[in-house]
């Protein structure tokens, strides 16, 4: 399953990586390198394994319903790159 | 008397108690041994005055007759991957430039409220993705060790990583002890590299709550100190139930130091095949036969066991890991935090930010994990990975029939020179070749230092124990610390 | 809030969506009559309902509507490096009650997955959702038209999500402001199957799923607040042929806008359609002022959420007590309700229908009737509340909690006329009093009796 250039451009479109057009094709083989690697894997006989889901044989713990915590405005926007009137401000979202 | 900064936390914790030296000279000890060890790139922020303050606190808290216990007043180093009220926490990564957290980690708080004291922030591999500490936005680490003979006389050898400033700030003498996190052997392979000992706990033994993601499913926060005792005293105040994290197991922590009873008789040590690996050097196979002999002296029971699926742990976490991550690394996009680039768009301001912020080894790892969650290829990577990590847990709990601790080499090398296997990632992953598999099966595992190479460079033994078992883990370890002597110092 | 912005809100994928209609028959009269023949409109729906409880899905802030920006926010639900989701109890219950409300499968193991894509409202990166394994699966619901005609549509699962924060746009030239009170609120996302066959079919079973979800108290189906808000999924066929290419309208946040939405988009098909064209699979905002869709996006940027499982969280296992108790403490809801009503009151089955349809008219005729102990009659409050008393309601456009008559006042009212103390006639003018004044009736009734009566004569 070797990555050309277009799946590459791809996939670092999904993943929000600006990558120069030049840096596809060495991009590409560096991680058909690895896939190629990884892809050792095919020789396991995973017949009847379940994908594990968690290394801790538990289940999911239920918090009670009660408020416990929120205003905090000031530490949840104390490190934003910008901000105005209580906001984060970001870059204009195009509808 | 040795330097302040010689002793053990056991040592120093003791002489505390005794009126020996106050929190505070100790902490300036460490400060002034900080500055001139700087060379080393060890640490990312350091915190002289609130080490200091932390200290005072400590020496009236002893003076008042109310010391917390045995990490009260012990200078640590803290891996720049947990967060820290008001201290710098980046994870070693250009996106979280300037980022200072407005709440503390559970684990670092839990060390505060036993006593300890914070000396600053060390360096690691950026997002704790690497096994040299070359990754870090903050330039490399190096390893307080220098080979005395072969290719790598006289050059900067790497610290190993990701927790590398944990492992050499421990080994310098720059710290008593250091917080590490292990996703898959980022603890305990620098250990090995830097001649300290390197404890990854179970998998929920500590929680990860404030601590910076980077595979959430295999992540654990643990010690990095110059002795198994310590180990166990830092375990102990970073340990516990934690219900902010879901992950968190809710089970008492034990008195760790106090499973160290020196006594191994009959304990059954599995020796896995598997390990036996192709041009894995004679003399990391030796330290192995020698630690199989040690503990064989002290009276354990050696059983020869099988882990079949071993060689398989890697290429699987290779995938689970990097998954994980591009998912975790997602938040990492200018809107709220940390380093924004303007691009001309919304979208090209992402891109642009996450291309400058994350350096090279972070995007080739947000790619495969982008990769292999992507539509079509998800069951044939992804599920395949999970599929065969299962494989991997039953092939211990399989173990733990016939053994209660299994002991391993840590790293397939001594620690190598900067600039080596850069340009090579698969060479790089191998490093953790020994570890991964306890990681992908959620163990703990520990790195003891139990030789020198030809070349003069520490060597680690490695042992894992069932989840859980971290007071036999620690016996054991305790036991081969003692059979190896390791009393060289970088 | 709504926010109409928020492109990437979920479609849940092809293979986990029962595409087969479970809907036998139909009224004819809904089929649109083209140029070339006739069109039947397949419609299934996605309702994005708000769980009612206090603090979020994930983290312990407050749910509470509005508020100052990022202010109902935690440091969990701002994405803040190392932050980890504890999962509230509330939002199980409700999910559970819920899919008993709606007849459903309850799932005594379920997941939650992360569903991978940017946006600024969505400060994880992801959104946390259920994906393969969701808490609630098949169910159905009897959606009631106004002829008196109902019908039976699937329900193809109900799964618990985030919500996402609210992005605004008019403040600052240039840049988007974002508020992430709403970040992290638990939302139950009901699934329909393609049962619906028109805009008032969609309307209806809107209308009756949120009258459901109050009766249980699981959502307040405060649409004008963004409580419920739904995705439709539209496309039309030749009768008896299979499904064609759907388009879904995004985030409709009225009933109205559910009929208009669909009336308009099924004819915008129908038209594309006859002109020999075809549809492109989209998505489509409803544009209320104008009354018509327009598409948001192509499906050419197509999204890959890269679903897996929550390595933060662990698989969400209850067990059949905790289900049972919960179904102990279900209200009657209103399919019972109205049953009752005709049998036990001697009610029509319209009557019934009308005063089911809210939980709180249904209590308060039931106030009405009950004169402690004793039993007044049925018909005669029936009438009375579908008159004069939605008269008034309508008149001051108020919601029945804020009657000015009591449900005790008016069976009081009620009562002087079954003993004979005033007509049915002056009652009316006594009720109009009541309504103004506050007042019961006794106090209203002065100069008011049969003598009184005879005089005006
Ligand atoms: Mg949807
Ligand atoms: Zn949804």
């Amino acid at each position: 399953m070797a990555l050309d250039t277009d799946t590459v451009r791809r996939i670092a479109k999904l993943a929000r990586l600006h990558v120069e057009e030049d840096a596809l094709a060495p991009l590409a083989d560096e991680l058909n390198n690895i896939l190629g690697w990884v892809e050792q894997l095919d020789e396991v006989d995973t017949e009847g394994a379940e994908p594990m889901t968690s290394v801790v044989e538990m289940v999911q713990r239920l918090r009670v319903d009660v408020v416990t915590d929120g205003h905090v405005q000031d530490k949840v926007l104390a490190n934003a790159p910008a901000e105005a009137d209580g906001f984060f401000v970001v870059p204009r979202v195009i509808e | 008397m040795a330097a302040l900064t010689d002793l053990t936390i056991a040592e120093a914790g003791a002489a505390l108690e005794k009126g020996d030296f106050t929190a505070r000279e100790l902490t300036d000890a460490y400060l002034s041994a900080m500055e001139t060890a700087r060379g080393l790139n060890a640490y990312i922020e350091e915190t002289p005055e609130r080490a200091q303050a932390m200290a005072d606190a400590s020496d009236a808290r002893r003076a008042g007759g109310k010391a917390e216990g045995p990490l009260d007043g012990i200078p640590l180093a803290i891996k720049d991957l947990f967060c820290t009220e008001g201290a710098l926490s980046t994870a070693g990564s250009h996106i979280l430039e300037g980022f200072r957290p407005t709440y503390e980690s559970t684990v670092t708080q839990n060390l505060w409220d036993a006593g300890a004291v914070m000396l600053g922030k060390v360096n690691m591999d950026e997002f704790a993705m690497g096994s040299a500490n070359i990754t870090s936005h903050y330039g490399p680490t190096l390893n307080p060790w220098k080979a005395s003979s072969g290719d790598n006389a006289g050059k900067d050898l790497v610290p190993g990583g990701s927790s590398g400033g944990s492992a050499a700030a421990v080994a310098a003498r720059i710290a008593a002890g250091a917080t590490g996190t292990d996703t898959g052997g980022s603890i305990r392979q620098p250990g090995a590299f830097c001649g300290i000992v390197g404890l990854k706990p179970t998998y929920g033994r500590c929680s990860r709550w404030g601590v910076i993601a980077f595979a959430s499913s295999l992540d654990q926060a643990g010690p990095i100190a110059r002795s198994v005792e310590d180990s166990a005293i830092m375990l102990g105040g970073m340990a516990g139930f934690d219900p902010k994290d879901s992950t968190s197991v809710d089970l008492p922590v034990p008195d760790y130091a106090a499973a160290l009873t020196g006594d191994i008789r009959g304990l059954r040590v599995g020796v896995p095949a598997e390990y036996r690996m192709d041009g894995t050097p004679p003399e990391i196979e030796a330290l192995w036969q020698q630690g199989v002999a040690w503990l064989r002296d002290a009276g354990a029971e050696i059983v020869d066991i099988s882990l079949p699926h071993t060689k398989y742990a890697l290429p699987a976490y290779y995938i689970v890991a990097p998954a994980e991550a591009s998912s975790n690394l997602a938040r990492y996009d200018g809107m709220r935090y940390g380093l924004r680039v303007e691009g001309e768009d919304l979208t090209d301001t992402y891109e642009r930010t996450r291309a400058e912020g994350f350096g090279h080894e972070v995007q080739r790892r947000v790619m495969i994990g982008t990769y292999v969650l992507s539509a079509g290829y998800y069951d044939a990577y992804y599920l395949k990975a999970q599929r065969v990590r299962t494989r991997i847990a039953d092939d211990f709990k399989a173990a733990w029939d016939s053994c209660d601790v299994i002991l391993t080499p840590t790293t397939p090398s001594a620690a190598f020179a900067l600039g080596e296997k850069q340009d090579d990632p698969i060479a790089m992953y191998l490093n953790d070749i020994f570890t991964v598999p306890a990681s992908m099966a959620g163990l703990p595992a520990i790195s003891v230092p139990a030789g020198l190479s030809a070349d003069g460079l520490p060597l680690g033994l490695h042992l894992i124990a069932p989840a859980f078992g971290e007071e036999t883990l620690l016996r054991a370890a305790h036991v081969l610390e003692g059979a190896a002597g390791f009393d060289v110092q970088p | 809030m709504t926010d109409t912005t928020d492109t990437t809100a979920d479609a849940i994928p092809d293979h986990l969506v029962a595409h087969f209609t479970s809907r036998i028959g139909h009224n004819s009269a809904d089929l649109i009559e083209g140029e070339t023949g006739s069109w039947e409109i397949v419609i299934g729906m996605e309702v994005h309902a708000q769980v009612t409880s206090e603090s979020k899905l994930f983290s312990g802030a407050p749910t509470d509507f509005g508020g100052e920006p990022n202010t109902h926010v935690s440091l969990v639900d701002a994405a803040m490096p190392g932050m980890l989701p504890v999962l509230n109890e509330a939002a199980i219950r409700q999910a559970v009650r819920t899919g008993l409300g709606l007849e459903a499968q309850i799932n005594l193991r379920s997941v939650f997955d992360r569903k991978n894509y940017f946006y600024p409202d969505l400060p994880q990166g992801y959104q946390i959702s259920q994906f393969s394994d969701p808490i609630v699966g098949e169910g159905r619901i009897t959606v009631d038209l106004e002829d008196g005609e109902s019908f039976e549509v699937g329900v193809v699962r109900i799964h618990l999500e985030q919500d996402a924060g609210k992005s605004v746009h008019d403040r600052i030239p240039d840049q988007t402001c974002i508020d992430l009170n709403r970040s992290g609120v638990a939302l139950m996302e009901i699934v329909s199957k393609p049962d619906l066959r028109s805009g008032v079919e969609a309307a209806a079973y809107l209308s009756k799923l949120r009258s459901i979800l109050r009766y249980l108290g699981t959502c307040d189906g405060n649409m004008q607040e963004g409580s419920m808000r739904a995705d439709v999924n539209v496309s039309v066929r030749r009768p008896g042929e299979d499904l064609g290419t759907r388009c879904e309208i995004k985030n409709v946040n009225s009933i109205r806008f559910v009929r208009q939405a669909v009336d308009y988009e099924a004819r915008r098909q129908v038209e594309i359609l006859e002109e020999g064209g075809e549809i492109d699979q989209e998505t489509r905002l409803f544009d209320p002022d104008r009354g018509e869709t327009r598409s948001m996006r192509s499906k050419e940027e197509a999204h890959d959420y890269r679903y897996f499982p929550d390595p933060d969280l662990l698989p969400v296992v209850i067990d059949q007590a905790y289900v049972d108790e919960i179904a102990a403490s279900l209200p009657e809801l209103p399919d019972k309700k109205a049953a009752r009503f005709v049998a036990e009151f001697g009610l029509s089955e319209y009557d019934a229908g009308v005063l089911v349809a809210e939980r709180e008219t249904a209590e308060f005729y039931e106030a009405v009737v009950d004169a402690g102990g004793a039993k007044r009659d049925p018909k005669i409050a029936a009438n009375w509340i579908t008159g004069d008393f939605f008269r008034r309601l309508n008149a001051d456009d108020l919601e029945i909690t804020a009657s000015p008559v009591s449900a005790a006042q008016l069976g009081g009212l009620i009562d002087l006329i079954a003993d004979g103390t005033i007509s049915g006639k002056i009652a009316k003018d006594v009720f109009d009093e009541m309504w103004d004044s506050g007042n019961d009736a006794d106090a209203n009734r002065r100069g008011k009796g049969p003598q009184a009566d005879q005089r005006q004569r």
